[in-house]
Order: C-alpha cells, then structure tokens, then sequence
C-alpha cells in the first residue's frame, strides 16, 4: 500500500482509540478518594495540614540508659536483633590526645562499657540518634517507586506495600537511620510512632525518656515544648552541608558528633 | 511514495507493543494503582491503625492518683511511669486482668544510676558492685520518691567522675570543700542553690604563691604569673595538668 | 529475598572496625549490583565498537561488527536478572515500568532498558540482518526456515533499494544509539555519583568513569569473543582488524586510566574530611582488589602489554597472545572495578568512623552460584544466537588472511 492509504487506515483507527484513551484519563484523575478510617483512627478533627512535625535533643540531659531504643523495639515492632534499629544512642568519648572514641550502646546495652581513663578523657557524653525525618529527604527523592514519601505533618513515612526492597533510600540515607526488615522484606525506620502521634500521645522514645532529653513538638504550633526547645538552646542539626533539612534538632551538640 | 515492506513490517510491530502497553496501562490496570494520593493516604491509614503499647503517663494519673501525686514532687518527676514499669496500655484497657511489671530486681535500677563517666554531671551515680550490696535497691529508695535515707554527705554521690578524677590528681588529699562552699540546699535543690568556685587568685595562692605554707605545692610568682586571669581558667583544679 | 535475618551479621559485628552507626552492619547492595553495571558496561563497549564500523567508518573492524551486535543482544538479555533477584519483592518489579517516581535515577531503568532494547539493539539487529534472514528462511529447511521468516518479520524484498534502505537505517539507528548506550550505562554511574551521602560514590566524574570503563571491557571483550569464535570456526584471524581493534583497546584505557587517576589525585588534593576514611578504606579493606587487581593487572599491565605489541611490530602470533592475554585481564580489572565501586562504597561507615565487611555467599539467590550462573548465561545466548546469525554475511566471500 502506499503512504496515502497506510495514513488514512492509521488516522481512522487512531481517532475511536484516542477517545477510549480520554475517557479512562478522566475516569482515573476523578478517581483518587481516600475511604473510611480503620479502627485506630486519629483524634477526631485531626488535620494534618495543621501540623509540621520535629523532635529535640538535649544531649546534655542524655544519660545513655538506652530506654528509648528499647521502648522503640517493643513499641513499633522492630526485628530484635542487635542490627536493626530505628533509634539508638551513642556514646562519645573525646580524648586530649584529639582522638575521639565512640561506641553504640544500644547493640549490647547491658554489657561492658569501655572505660574511660580519666587522666585521658577531655569531655564525655551521649547522643541518641533517629531518622531526621527531613525536609528535604534523600530517601524520598531517590525511591525508584515513591514508596516513601513525607505526610502533610512532616513525617517521613514507608508505603510497605509498594516498596520493592532496591535498597537505594538506604544507601541515599547520609544519617545510617535506615534498615532492611527482613519480616517485610522492605526497607523501614522511624514513623515518629505516626500511630501514636495523631492521637494526641508522645512517641514511645520520648514517654520513657527518664530525664526528658527528647522533646517532641509540633513547630506550626504556638505553644509547644519544641518550639520552647528551639527559643531557648543553640540548635545544630547533623551534616546540615548535605542540605537534607533535618528536623530533629540538637542543643549542646559537640563539634565531634557526625 | 512507496513505503519500503521494512518499515511497515516495523510500524506495524511497534503498533501492536504500543496497543499493548496501552491496554495495559489503561484498561486492565485500575486507575488507583497510578495514584500517589490513594497509596499514601492507604499508608497512613496501616500507620495509624498499629496498636499502641505504650499507655502514656497521663493515662496511669486517673487511676494511681496517689503514686502520681507523691512522684510529682521528687526527683523522679519527670520520669514517666512506663519507663520503669514498662509497656502497659493492654493494663490501661484492662486494668483487673493484666498487670505491668514492677521492677524489684536490683539490676534494674543501675541501668540508670551505675557510675559511666559520659553521664551528665550532677546526676546521681552510684557503684552497683558497692553501694549496699545484695540489697534491693528500694528497701533504701522509694521509687516514686526516691530520695535517699540520708543526705549524701559525699559529694561523689552526684559528682561521681569528678570525684573520680580527682582521687588521682595531685589534689587527691583535699576535700571538695577546701575550694567549693556547698550550702545545705544544695543537696536538696541542686540546680538552684549552686556551691561556688574561688573568685580570686589569692586563693590558689594559699597554698601555691611564694610562702611557707604548704611546701609541697609547687609554687609560681602570683605578681608575673598568668596575666589577668583566675587560676582555673587555665589549670584544671580538679587534675591539675593533666597527669599526677 | 530472604524470609529471615541473614545469619551471619553477628560474625560481621566482630569484623567491624572503629565505629558504625548500628544499621550499616549489613552491606545491602551485594555482588548482584557488581554485576549488573559489569554487563550493561559490556553492552554499552561492544555497541560503541560496532557503532566505529557504522558511523565513523572504520572499515578494518567491519569483520567484527555482527558478533560485537550478537555480543550487546546477548548480555543485554542478562542484564536486568541481577536486579530481579536482588529486590526484595520481586513480583512488585513492574512498579518501576508502571509508576516510576520520577525524581529517581533509578526509576530510569525501565524507559532506558526497553528503549535501548527495542529501540536500538533489536531494530539495529533486524535491519542488519534482514536481507540474509530473508535468504535463510529460502534456503533452509523447516523448522528453521520458520524461525527465520518469522525473524525476517515475513519480509521477502531483498531488491538493491531495499538493502541500500536497510543499510542506511543501520546507520542512523547507530547515530542515535551512541548517546542511548551512554545513557544505558551513563544513567548507573548517575545512581552512584549523585548519592550526596557516600563520599566514594558522590562525584561528578562517576557516570563518565563508568562509561569509558564500559568502553574498555566492552572492546576488549569483543576482542576476545572475535579470536576465540573465528579459533573455534577454523578460520582465519584478520589480523588488520585485531590490530585496529587492539589500538582502540588501547586508546580508550589510556583515556580510562587518566580518568580515574584524575579522581584519585582530585581527592587526595582536595583533603576533604572523608579523605582519612577512604585511604583506610583503600589500603585495609580494598589494598588488593584496587590497586593489585584494578590498578596494576587491570590496567597498568595491559597497558604495557598493548603499548609493546604496537611498537614492537612482534610476529602475529605473538600479537595474538598478547591481544588475548590483556582482554582478560581488563575483564579481570573492570569487573574489580566495579566491585571496588559498588561493594567497596559500602564498606565505610558514613560516620566517617569505622570500616565494615562483606561477605559473600555461596548459595542463595545472592550468592556465589548465583552470579557464576548470571555471567556464564549471556555466553551460552551468544552461543545460540552465533549460529543462528552467523557473521558472514551472505555472498560474502570467505575472509583473507591478514
């Protein structure tokens, strides 16, 4: 057949196909609702608009009694195994000798510390450590399928659903924050106990802290311990050069802390 | 023109993969699988549908007034009940058939209170090994008010590491109140009645300026000697120099 | 996949060195992701050799433009296995093609592969192939003969037009695929560079380092597959075409070298803060992968080696030996290299702190077994796609010996 033909049998077949094609875009844009709550829903009225969710750390107040981590495993489920977590505390060490020693006490909390020589040690403390929940996230920009994604409260969330365990948001993740949970078979970390913090509770690090070192707020709020945290202390943030905008904001962190 | 067999052959190929992947991603594939919104509200909904375990401080007040007031006023204030007594909404649910647990062993209070120098200075630091061994910890301390029997006459009872520097610096020998004037207060309400610091240089120079007392101390011109500045601002009392 | 904890993390723990945040103690991207950048890079070589021929019209290397073809088909076919298998949820694969995010690099992966597959490899296959198809499916017997019409998509025009049409879609399909294969493997040093997280990925030097690496192996790949073929036919070498294929070897490792030399003295000039790490890195964990394997034997000695088959002007068979020997050590050296990138970026702790270590496993979808599989099967293809399509093109005369 030649060019004529072949155009006009092409254009004839095209034009009922394109209209089927219209019709579905339609059908699929008016289609996204969201249906009704499960049991466990939010505080009545929750709106998460109205929220921006961060956490803050006195790491002054720290005491390394390692509660939180383990509140964090009973609470949230979180595979036992010393290798899997979604909070945990480190302990620094920084010598006169300039070298700075640290250690995870959450991966053995009830064994031997290294001691301390005391001749030795300039300045010793803890910093607990959790997913930053960023505002501007790695983790989300490169997930192949947008199973993570951030809430309209700032919460950094796992669609365990969709994620197809590539491990990128691993990797991506500057803070270590992120693991692979071999139940699932999907990458998973701290949700800021989401479930939690909807109804109006605190996440379960933050209720068991024993000296109130972690301080978790709502920063659209006008009166919230947060935002009192972040009047009161000089904040830093963890690798603030990688521009991830952490919201877990740190007061009297030291210089040696990455 | 002519369109040369290859180049139909090929359209025609290409035809059939693009009907294909339309089909598919039109017609036998739902339209919600494709949006972001569906999938993320759907994830909030798993989220927030989790159980919760940990009841919260302010559920256990309704209940167990009395413990809760008696806490509100000492040192474990703002220490909440779940930290020690554990995970307990399925007790806040039902309360007759489910208890939580309560700590009676004495390893458990250590996890907290056992002496590690990277502990915050100021907070109460005890050696497990040698402080009223074999004794549950509250037969001394009540939990919920766990001020202890006695006063600490030592400060090393909340000063632990500083104690335990000094015990091997060159002024081992010197209790903490030759330098540090601690008023009774102090170990009631720490933080607002603070002991004080020596405010001149004469008083390191009771014992280290030219003179005769002390004659093991070594001694330095207290005129030429550091400039304007107070003697701690350059030595550290408490390991003068770093090594004995 | 696995349903269960890996079982020897605890062992790991007791390899660490220094500190690590807790969760890195498993190394999540495995022997699996060496491999697949190492056969894309494959593709992406031996499809830029071919497009030499095509576009650039070098007519010396034409006796081994259809197995440089036959070779991109065959690993391209591979290539996407050792990414199924290491997912964590392989049956949701099809999300990436379906609903890619679209700020992803990886999200590409779909669009570029299928693209480069059907849109290059397979059309430029066809179209190279078509006027013998059409002989074969004549001349042979069944079954084949319907294997080749089919092949042929039941084309029967093999007039002078139609073949100078054919010929001339080759060429343009070659013009468009040069940048498609830079984006086939430029897209994978992309996914790495762009990690602003990890120090020995992040660098704006990575995509064009993989894809000149890509070009070396894939040439001296070629290379080998065109001495032990036309070996295994009893034909004669064209000895014209080994050489011009040996000095382009040559020409894109020199380019290769000086790349990644460029990014190691940038480093060590620059002293970033993780420079204290990464040289621990090099010189406990990676001192005999990096520079005994990649540096030395993967490039340095072939280097020599081409350099002395050149200006020696050696007998034939001593350039044949050469040629040979320094093919294998490439493969030997970009495959450490790929290694040394993907296994070796994994093995510092990004608190900049503390080293890690991997271990590989024997069995298991991630294991050993599993990868020897992956890497021996693009040859078995090769294998069956050779004699299906043989090199000589029909009414060709037999090749001179050189």
């Amino acid at each position: 057949m030649n060019k004529r033909e072949f155009l006009k049998k092409g254009a004839i077949a095209f034009i009922p196909a394109a209209a089927v094609l219209q019709a579905l875009i339609r059908q699929a844009e008016a289609g996204a609702t969201s249906g009704a709550g499960a049991a466990g829903s939010p505080t009545p009225g929750y709106e998460p608009r109205d929220h921006w969710y961060g956490m803050g750390i006195e790491v002054e107040k720290c005491i390394g009694c390692n509660r939180c981590a383990e509140a964090c495993k009973v609470e949230n489920d979180v595979p036992p195994e010393p290798f899997f977590f979604r909070t945990w505390v480190e302990r620094y060490t920084v010598k006169q000798s300039g070298e700075t020693e640290v250690e995870c006490i959450s991966v053995n909390p009830r064994g031997e510390r290294k001691t301390q020589d005391e001749r030795e040690a300039l300045r010793s403390f803890f910093v607990p450590k959790l997913c930053n929940h960023c505002a501007h996230a790695p983790c989300v920009q490169v997930c192949p399928v947008g199973a993570t994604f951030t809430t309209a409260d700032g919460v950094v969330l796992v669609d365990s659903t969709r994620c197809i365990g590539c491990r990128y948001c691993i990797q991506a993740c500057p803070y270590g924050a992120r693991f692979f949970n071999h139940h699932t078979n999907t990458a998973d970390k701290c949700t800021f106990c989401y479930h939690r913090v909807v109804k109006g509770l605190l996440p379960a690090c933050v209720e068991v802290c024993p000296t109130q070192a972690r301080v978790f707020g709502d920063l659209r709020s006008k009166a919230s311990r947060l935002v009192r945290f972040q009047r009161m202390n000089k904040i830093n943030v963890l690798k603030p050069a990688l521009n991830t905008e952490p919201k877990v904001y740190y007061a009297q962190l030291d210089g040696e802390v990455r | 023109m002519k369109l040369p067999e290859q180049v139909t052959r090929i359209v025609a190929v290409l035809a059939l993969i693009v009907a294909l992947v339309l089909l598919v991603r039109f017609v036998l594939i739902p339209p919600a699988y494709f949006s972001t919104t569906v999938h993320e509200s759907a994830t909030v909904r798993r989220e927030v549908a989790r159980p919760v375990n940990f009841a919260g401080a302010v559920a256990c007040q309704d209940c167990h007034a009395e413990e809760w007031d008696r806490k509100a006023q000492g040192y474990h204030k703002g220490l909440a009940c779940e930290a020690c007594h554990g995970p307990s909404a399925r007790h806040a649910e039902d309360p007759m058939s489910v208890k939580p647990f309560a700590p009676r062993d004495r390893k458990f209070c250590p996890v907290c209170h056992a002496y590690d120098a990277a502990r915050p200075t100021g907070f109460p630091q005890i050696n497990p090994e040698s402080h009223n061994p074999l004794k549950p910890c509250i037969t001394c301390h009540n939990p919920h008010d766990p001020v202890p029997p006695e006063t600490p006459k030592e400060c090393a009872a909340c000063h632990a590491q500083i104690a335990r520097t000094v015990a091997l610096s060159a002024h081992a020998l010197l209790p903490c109140a030759t330098c540090h004037t601690a008023s009774k207060e102090h170990r009631i309400a720490p933080r607002s009645a603070l002991p004080s610091k020596p405010q001149t240089r004469e008083f390191c120079g009771q014992c280290h300026a030219g003179g005769t007392a002390n004659p093991d101390a070594p001694k330095v011109e207290l005129a030429s000697h550091g400039g304007g500045y107070l003697c701690w601002q350059c030595h550290y009392p408490h390991l003068p120099e770093g090594r004995p | 996949m696995i349903a269960q904890v890996p079982p020897n993390l605890a062992e790991l723990l007791g390899q660490v060195i220094g500190y690590i945040y807790p969760n890195e103690i498993e190394i999540h991207w495995s022997i699996l992701i060496v491999v697949y950048p190492y056969l894309t890079g494959l593709v992406a070589g031996a499809f830029i050799l071919a497009s030499l021929v095509k576009v650039f019209s070098v007519k010396e290397v034409q006796p081994t433009y259809r197995l440089a073809l036959l070779t991109a088909l065959s690993f391209l076919l591979v290539a996407p296995f050792p990414l199924l298998l290491h997912l964590g949820h392989m049956e949701r694969s099809f999300e990436i093609f379906l609903a890619p995010h679209l700020s992803s690099a990886m999200a590409m992966f779909g669009f570029v592969y299928a693209w480069y597959l059907m849109g290059i490899l397979l059309l430029e296959i066809w179209f190279e192939y078509r006027h013998d198809l059409v002989v074969w499916g004549r001349e042979h017997k069944p079954p084949l003969r319907w294997v080749y019409r089919a092949l042929s998509l039941f084309s029967t025009d093999i007039s002078e037009r139609a073949v100078a049409f054919d010929r001339k879609a080759v060429r343009t399909i070659t013009i468009v695929g040069i940048p498609s294969a830079f984006l086939l493997h430029g897209y994978v040093g992309f996914i790495f560079g762009s990690i602003k997280a990890n120090p020995w990925w992040s660098s704006v030097l990575m995509p064009i380092v993989f894809l000149m690496s890509a070009i070396v192996s894939g040439i001296a790949l070629v290379l080998f597959l065109y001495m032990v073929v036309t070996s295994l036919r009893n034909e004669p070498l064209d000895m014209k075409c080994l050489d011009r294929v040996a000095s382009y070897l040559f020409y894109a490792v020199v380019v290769d070298f000086s790349l990644e030399a460029l990014d190691f003295i940038h480093r060590l000039y620059q002293s970033e803060e993780s420079v204290k790490i990464l040289a621990q890195l090099i010189s406990v964990k990676l001192f005999t992968n990096l520079v005994i394997l990649q540096v030395l034997l993967g490039m340095l000695v072939p280097l020599a080696v081409l350099v002395a088959a050149r200006t020696r002007r050696a007998n034939p068979d001593l350039r044949k030996l050469l040629y040979f020997t320094s093919a294998i050590l490439i493969q030997l050296g970009i495959f450490s290299t790929r290694w040394n990138v993907v296994i070796g970026g994994q093995l510092f702790s990004k608190s900049f702190r503390g080293l890690m270590a991997y271990k590989m496993e024997m069995t298991g979808l991630e294991g050993l077994v599993t990868t020897l599989g992956l890497l021996i099967a693009p040859f078995v293809i090769l294998l069956v796609l050779v004699r299906l399509l043989p090199a000589k093109r029909v009414g060709e005369a037999p090749v001179h010996p050189a």
